[in-house]
């Protein structure tokens, strides 16, 4: 059991928590992420770790709610718990002194982005930011993004903040405007970062992206989570789930995340008419969990 | 054929050898095939009281048991047997145990047929003892009247063992090692105990709450079980040896490695790899979908072919007629003489009304326009002369290409090593195909104080034998812990 000590709306549908998970926390590096699971009934979903702190034994997770388990996982708050919580998972990102590097978030990307293109400016790199949202509202941790990058520039589809397009226009601009870009990392819906590839392809940019394949178990047990590069099938939990975004077959992404859409939308559907079940699975689990600890001390008394 | 026409758990007289070996083999109770192919329910329901004392009297109490020698731990067949027949099943039960900490599972899974019954000797004129049914039941005997005895613990020696793995290797481990006295902590990845039992085989041969109950009786030993840990990840095994203080490390992690076909079209929608298809289903219950919330991709009313012909592929097509499918295709390149599955599985997977495609090779996957599969282009394969295993190697028959309709596909091709530990512990010695070496008879790794066993230094194999490599590696432990010895010359490198 793991609980639950922050958590606060940073957008509409997006929430961050600090979870108690002293070992994750201790471990975890820029890039990797956990898998939780919230009830006895629920699915495993993998989760970027945004920040951790190894003295509290805490990490941060930044949750966007779009399906049952992410608006399950909002509606919790300080004093819940999650029931299952393992991490850190994944290889950490590749951080070095590249040189220029360019991190472009788009909508929840943005909080994905952040803990490496943290990494990348303490490893001393130029650090340009680039952050793409529909909307104002959406806009998130531009304040934590702006500190630690050199320059930050956002974009809003519908021009209702800062410049109005999309992420890839004010990438393109970079590029035209001759600057040295040695490395950019893109992290949102894969078709923004299929786009990505497509501007940097013809400068031959090395440009990285962090996929979001559909998971289980996150340690290479089932291979589901594979995508395909030129290098053939990868494990997204293994072997990524960072990849050079040049070699990527972005279709077979966004084709195999489309797996189960119709009993996803079924379970939103009943989940929504009626969220107590669930939310008391929650709570039933983890006081399960807690008891848990006592059935161990009485064994070792007896 | 039934058990209930004679009374032999009370014979007046003890029936003689010749009139013993005229009882016919019990019959295992089974759920009704058309009706259990549609349900997770246990197939076998196990010998009544009766037909376990019928089976018992079977038995020729040889001087010298060929049985024994043929179960991989050795349990003393014929001593728990007799025990039945004095009608002493708890005595019994504890005899197993004495060799097999969970004969629950290994009545039910092991495949007896090539091991203690495949010697036995009535085998050779009538049909061999069911030892399998009779484990089954002493254990289940055992446990349904709350019995279960728990075996004393030596005195506390203060050595700390952490077992990496909660598959049947380290449980078996786990179990000896805290008997002899040791502080014994198990991590597991997943959030459920088991390995392979709570995630691969289904709850129609294994029900979990069976692993549930062996689990709670080691919790009940002392033994801490850590789920949602990745050693590798959340804790190096350097670490475990270093700050976590532990003085051995037994690495029991199976070969979790799915492996895949490299054919055009194997990662459309609905190609599942065995583990996948299987761990949503019995891990998560995706069959409840959407009482559970992991989906599987809806078998209902749909053609489901698995590829492959051993343990797992006879699981997941039994999973898809369970699901729901209109037909359940078992594709095999070899015939159903060279199926490497459990005989028992094979009988009641036909009786499920699985279809057999033997001799044939998937070479495609088709798909819809959507990306999701469609359709299996396949060759006949015929079988050409004995390899160097002995075994006819199939051959494609040139053009003899066809194809099947199908909307979901499992690919069970077996399994390779999981490297998450190997590759985070550098001083750890793997063979060429990534397995920990370890030597056979200590289980020693190159690695100081660590030692390896199971599916991850064998390759897939089976429950029986992972246990016995749990209790290889506690005894091999325990005499590293009393001895602070570490031979460094002991470890080999398998070839
Ligand atoms: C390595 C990794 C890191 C991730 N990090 C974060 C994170 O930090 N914060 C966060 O909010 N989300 C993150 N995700 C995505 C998150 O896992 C999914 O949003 C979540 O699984 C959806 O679960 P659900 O039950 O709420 O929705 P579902 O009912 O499962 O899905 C609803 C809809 O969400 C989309 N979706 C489903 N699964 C995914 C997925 N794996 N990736 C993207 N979209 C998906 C689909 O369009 C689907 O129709 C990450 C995914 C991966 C693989
Ligand atoms: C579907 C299926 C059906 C089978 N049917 C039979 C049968 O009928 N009869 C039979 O005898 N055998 C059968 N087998 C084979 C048998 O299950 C295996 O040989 C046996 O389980 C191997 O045991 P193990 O302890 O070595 O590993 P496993 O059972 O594989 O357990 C390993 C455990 O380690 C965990 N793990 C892995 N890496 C890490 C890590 N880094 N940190 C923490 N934990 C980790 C895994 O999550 C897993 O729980 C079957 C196998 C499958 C897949
Ligand atoms: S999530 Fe199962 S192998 Fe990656």
């Amino acid at each position: 059991m793991f609980p639950i000590v922050e958590a606060e709306f940073l957008a509409p549908d997006v929430k961050r928590f600090v979870i108690e998970a002293p070992r994750v926390a201790k471990k975890r590096r820029a890039g990797q992420f956990l898998i939780l699971r919230l009830h006895d009934h629920g699915e495993r979903i993998p989760l970027t770790i945004a920040d951790s702190d190894p003295e509290r034994g805490t990490v941060t997770i930044i949750v966007q709610g779009v399906g049952k388990t992410t608006k399950l996982l909002n509606m919790l708050g300080a004093g819940d718990a999650i029931l299952d919580l393992v991490g850190p998972l994944g290889s950490p990102s590749h951080v070095e002194p590249f040189g220029t590097v360019v991190v472009i978030g788009g909508g929840l990307g943005a909080a994905i982005a952040y803990p490496t293109a943290k990494a990348m400016k303490e490893a001393g790199n130029h650090v340009v930011s680039i952050v793409g949202a529909r909307t104002k509202e959406l806009v998130i941790l531009e304040r934590e993004i702006g500190a630690i990058s050199d320059e930050l520039l956002i974009t809003t589809d519908d021009g209702s903040y800062a410049r109005k397009g999309f992420v890839t226009g004010v990438l393109a601009e970079l590029i035209e405007s001759g600057r040295r870009l040695d490395l950019v990392l893109a992290i949102g819906p894969p078709r923004m970062m299929q786009a990505v590839a497509e501007t940097t392809r013809p400068r031959g940019i090395k440009t990285v992206v962090s996929l979001n394949s559909l998971m289980v178990d996150g340690t290479g047990m089932c291979g589901g989570c594979r995508v395909l590069t030129n290098a053939g099938a990868r494990f997204a939990c293994v072997d990524g789930p960072e990849f050079d975004a040049h070699e990527v077959d972005f279709d077979m992404l966004v084709r195999r995340n489309r797996t189960y859409l119709q009993n996803e939308s079924e379970s939103l559907k009943r989940f929504l008419e009626d969220p107590t079940r669930d939310l008391e699975r929650v709570r039933e689990s983890c006081h399960l969990e807690q008891r848990h600890p006592e059935v161990r001390r009485e064994a070792s008394r007896s | 054929m039934s058990a209930e026409t004679t009374d032999p758990a009370t014979p007046a007289v003890p029936p003689s050898k010749k009139d013993r070996m005229k009882i016919p083999r019990q019959h295992m109770p089974e759920q009704d095939p058309a009706r259990r192919r549609r349900n997770f329910e246990e197939v076998n329901q196990g010998l009544t009281v009766l037909g376990a004392a019928t089976e018992a009297l079977r038995c020729l109490s040889c001087a010298n048991p060929k049985c024994t020698a043929g179960c991989p731990v050795g349990v003393k067949v014929k001593d728990f047997v007799d025990l039945i027949v004095a009608g002493d099943y708890l005595g019994a039960a504890a005899k197993i145990r004495e060799d097999n900490i969970l004969p629950a599972i290994t009545g039910r899974v092991c495949p007896q047929e090539t091991q203690c019954e495949g010697c036995c000797i009535l085998g050779n004129k009538f049909e061999p003892l069911g030892v399998g049914y009779l484990e089954r039941f002493v254990a289940d005997y055992e446990r349904e009247t709350g019995q279960v005895g728990l075996p004393e613990r030596a005195p506390a020696t203060g050595r700390r063992v952490a077992i990496v793995g909660s598959g049947p290797a380290g449980l078996s481990a786990a179990g000896d090692l805290v008997r002899m006295g040791h502080e014994v902590t198990v991590f597991e990845a997943l959030h459920e105990i088991g390995g392979v039992l709570v995630y691969g085989i289904p709850e129609f041969r294994l029900p979990k709450e069976i692993v549930r109950h062996e689990v709670d009786a080691m919790r009940k030993m002392g033994v801490d079980f850590q789920t949602n840990v990745v050693i590798g990840k959340t804790v190096t095994i350097d670490e475990l040896m270093g700050e976590e203080g532990y003085d051995a490390v037994f690495v029991a992690t199976g070969a979790g490695l799915p492996k895949f076909l490299g054919v055009p079209g194997e990662h459309l929608n609905g190609v599942y790899s065995a583990n996948e298809f299987l761990t949503r289903v019995n891990l998560m219950r995706a069959d409840a979908f959407p009482e559970s919330d992991e989906p599987v991709y809806d078998c209902r009313d749909r053609d489901v072919a698995v590829v492959g012909g051993g343990n797992t592929a006879m699981d997941a097509v039994r999973t898809a007629s369970r699901l729901g499918a209109a037909t359940s295709h078992l594709v095999y390149r070899r015939s159903e003489a060279e199926m490497p599955a459990r005989a028992e599985e094979l009988k009641h997977a036909k009786d499920e009304g699985i279809s057999l495609m033997c001799l044939t090779n998937p070479v495609a996957f088709l798909g819809d326009e959507d990306g999701f599969v469609s359709g299996m282009r396949c060759v006949r394969m015929e079988l050409g002369e004995p390899d160097a295993s002995g075994r006819r190697s199939p051959k494609e028959v040139p053009g003899s290409e066809f194809e099947i309709p199908i909307q979901v596909a499992v690919i069970a091709l077996g399994t390779s090593a999981n490297p998450l530990i190997q590759s985070t512990t550098p001083d750890l010695q793997t063979t060429r195909k990534g397995y920990i070496a370890a030597d056979p008879e200590t289980l020693r790794t190159s690695k100081p104080g660590v030692f390896a066993g199971g599916d991850i230094v064998t390759g897939g194999a089976t429950v029986i034998l992972a246990m016995g490599a749990g209790r290889k590696a506690a005894a091999s432990i325990h005499e590293f812990l009393s001895t602070g010895v570490w031979d460094a010359t002991a470890a080999e490198t398998p070839s």
